[in-house]
């Protein structure tokens, strides 16, 4: 008990600003949270028939989310097969969980992606195993956001260590043409890309030549992304010593040895912060599809929000969509903070060894 | 963007002879659906359900035309367009059918090479007033405070209207429709304006009391909403246009769902024509002679489908009744 207000004294009544800055959150607290309790939670309408029996009641309309909630989960995908989409999301999640384990770090975790999505491509587009075939506009949803950040971060990430290296090469055309994408897509807005991706580039296409949309779609996010993570990762090179590069040169390494074994590794692992910021960005990101009419996440919620027996709920429906982004994205802040952790250890204790071996 | 936007149609409307160089029905039957561009998400005239199935007029009307072609009104795959891309996805290909509440106007169906291929829903702007005001007419509204969005024909329609009938009013310029709407109910403005069909929804679906609200009968300004195709193709053009005209005929010859196929047998001649029994009408056009009684069967005639997607909103037919009954909806001769 007494260790308790002994850390109630210091952590927050330790002066007059923190004493007082307390007993503001204090009340604030007091005069805020029961009664949003009580509309989230204890006059919440949780299960109704229709809209009438939320339209009396005083607190939130949880009851709008259990209805729309697979639309907004899985789009305008057909509605008796949207365990497809469902099993494919789960799929997904399974593998970026395996994915942040260590102990799956090998050989295995590659084929498993690769089994992996090849599941998700039969599952979704179908035409397999008795599975009707869907076409891809049709898919949408939590499962289209999910599948936008994983592809939009798998393809950014290498691309955009090419346009690093490239970026800080010697050789002039090379630097030249990296500079100038990078900074010609830093230049204008993800929504304007998208847009020319969506609506320009048919134009210049040959006729009978389509790109599909969602395609075009994803291009567009990936080569967006890189050019941001191109700068992040440019940041992490910069900040190897001289020196690395010249002990790996003594070892008479390669260029692509040097890099693959000496330099990029030190470089990504001070870029983790950053690229972890970005990659939280383009999650949320993703949500500009609409623009181009693809329903991802947010826009399934917004559509929801247009039916008119429903109308008047955004509140509930916006809650609802930021608890689920938040999920995602405090899922990748947090494990980038563990894997800073083990890495900042790593580090500790191979610099060590060497000196303890001497003792 | 605006730049961009910009940019990216008249590059279509250049484009537009390329792109329909191939013949849109036989590309349609060929590979067997129809591809048509709506709304991303507008109550009544094309939004998906909970279930993710798209309803709503303009829907409906893309459902008739794969009636027609291809004998099966679910041969259908939805584009959900923004306003900014949709004329573009219409010019590049991307879209068979422009079917996405759009105004009919002249330059649009000129300079971006678009053709209008009838009415389906007549709009026009409107006023919304609170019944405790008493106004009966939009005559009565000088001096008023009226809330409107920015950006559209709508501003320019009100100071217009105004202007023309020596009356003054402050506007309240707001961009976002919850906040607009948030300001009319609250009671920061006496007056709410935008296109009848978009008041009809609000009363209904945003208004604390519905029936507090009335819309007054002045329309001021014409917003005739339809399909559009592109330029150069006059067949996929026509068989759009007849089979819009085909549920308005229905109507007027009273055959719907429901009895299309007792009628079929009737002695009535129109309908004789109409369902195939005489006559080529079907050939004509390229299709299967019975491709009216396709679109009826499965997608109802012109009063079918509004009833099912806008008299649940409160719509009320208003000038889209039929022209025998006094409305504007009247079908060329099929015959």
């Amino acid at each position: 008990m007494s260790g308790c207000l002994a850390w109630a004294r210091r952590s927050l009544f330790s002066g007059w600003l923190s004493t007082l800055t307390t007993l503001a959150l204090l009340w604030l607290a007091w005069r805020w949270l029961p009664p949003l309790v009580d509309w989230a939670i204890a006059s919440a309408v949780w299960r109704a028939e229709g809209p009438s029996a939320c339209r009396g009641a005083q607190g939130a309309c949880w009851a709008f989310i259990a209805e729309k909630h697979r639309f907004i989960l899985f789009g305008t995908y057909p509605f008796e097969q949207h365990w497809r989409p469902a099993a494919a999301s789960l799929l997904l999640i399974v593998l970026w969980l395996c994915s942040s384990l260590r102990r799956f770090w090998n050989g295995g975790l590659a084929a498993a992606w690769v089994a992996g999505l090849a599941l998700i491509g039969a599952l979704m587009w179908g035409g397999v195993a008795g599975l009707p075939y869907v076409e891809n506009e049709r898919w949408g949803g939590l499962t289209l956001t999910l599948l936008l950040a994983t592809f939009g971060i798998a393809f950014a990430l290498p691309l955009s260590i090419v346009l690093a290296l490239g970026r800080r090469s010697t050789l002039p055309v090379l630097r030249l043409a990296c500079t100038g994408y990078i900074e010609l897509v830093r230049g204008v807005p993800l929504i304007s890309v998208l847009f020319m991706a969506s609506v320009m580039l048919p134009l210049f296409l040959p006729a009978g030549l389509t790109i599909d949309k969602l395609l075009r779609a994803q291009l567009a996010l990936v080569l967006f992304a890189a050019a941001y993570l191109a700068e992040v990762v440019r940041g992490g090179l910069q900040a190897i010593p001289r020196g690395q590069h010249e002990a790996a040169d003594a070892l008479g390494f390669a260029y692509w040895r040097k890099m693959g074994l000496v330099i990029l590794p030190q470089a990504l692992r001070l870029s983790i912060p950053p690229l972890v910021n970005t990659f939280i960005g383009l999650f949320k990101d993703t949500s500009l599809v609409l623009i181009i009419g693809l329903f991802d996440f947010l826009s399934t919620v917004k559509v929801s929000l247009q039916d008119p027996a429903w109308s008047g709920f955004g509140l509930e429906a916006y809650l609802f969509a930021s608890l689920v982004y938040f999920a995602f994205c405090h899922a990748m802040s947090s494990y980038s903070r563990r894997l800073e952790h083990e890495s900042a250890r790593a580090v500790v204790s191979g610099a060590a060894a060497p000196y303890n071996r001497g003792s | 963007m605006k730049l961009v936007i910009r940019c990216a149609a008249v590059l279509a409307a250049l484009s537009a002879g390329h792109a329909s160089a191939q013949a849109t029905a036989e590309a349609v039957a060929k590979k067997g659906f129809v591809q048509c561009g709506v709304n991303v998400g507008l109550a009544g005239f094309s939004q998906p359900d909970s279930q993710g199935v798209w309803k709503g007029i303009d829907v409906d009307l893309c459902r008739a035309v794969a009636a027609a072609v291809l004998g099966d009104a679910s041969k259908v795959r939805y584009t959900p367009l923004t306003a900014q891309q949709r004329f573009t996805a219409l010019q590049s290909g991307e879209v068979d059918i422009l079917s996405r509440n759009t105004t009919w106007t002249l330059s649009r169906d000129t300079s971006l090479g678009l053709n209008f291929a009838g009415v389906n829903y007549y709009d026009g702007q409107g006023f919304m007033v609170p019944a405790k005001r008493k106004v009966k007419s939009a005559k009565q509204l000088n001096g008023a405070t009226v809330c409107v969005q920015p950006g559209t024909t709508t501003e320019l329609n009100l100071a217009d209207y105004f202007r023309t009938h020596k009356m003054k009013f402050k506007p309240v310029v707001i961009e976002k429709l919850e906040e607009v709407l948030n300001a009319y109910f609250t009671g920061r403005c006496d007056v709410y304006t935008t296109d009848v069909s978009g008041l009809v929804a609000v009363r209904a679906s945003r208004a604390p009391k519905p029936a507090e609200h009335v819309i007054l009968p002045e329309v001021i300004s014409k917003e005739p909403l339809g399909p559009a195709v592109r330029h150069g193709d006059d067949r996929w053009f026509d068989i759009v246009k007849w089979s819009l005209y085909a549920m308005i005929e229905a109507e007027e010859l009273g055959l719907s769902s429901k009895n299309i196929e007792q009628q079929a047998g009737s002695a009535n001649p129109a309908v004789q024509r109409f369902v195939g029994a005489t006559g080529d009408l079907g050939k004509m056009l390229g299709l299967d002679n019975r491709w009216a009684v396709h679109i009826i069967k499965q997608v109802g005639n012109y009063a079918e489908s509004f009833d099912a997607n806008l008299k649940p909103l409160g719509f009320e037919r208003g000038i889209n009744k039929l022209w025998t009954q006094g409305g504007l909806m009247y079908a060329p001769p099929i015959r």
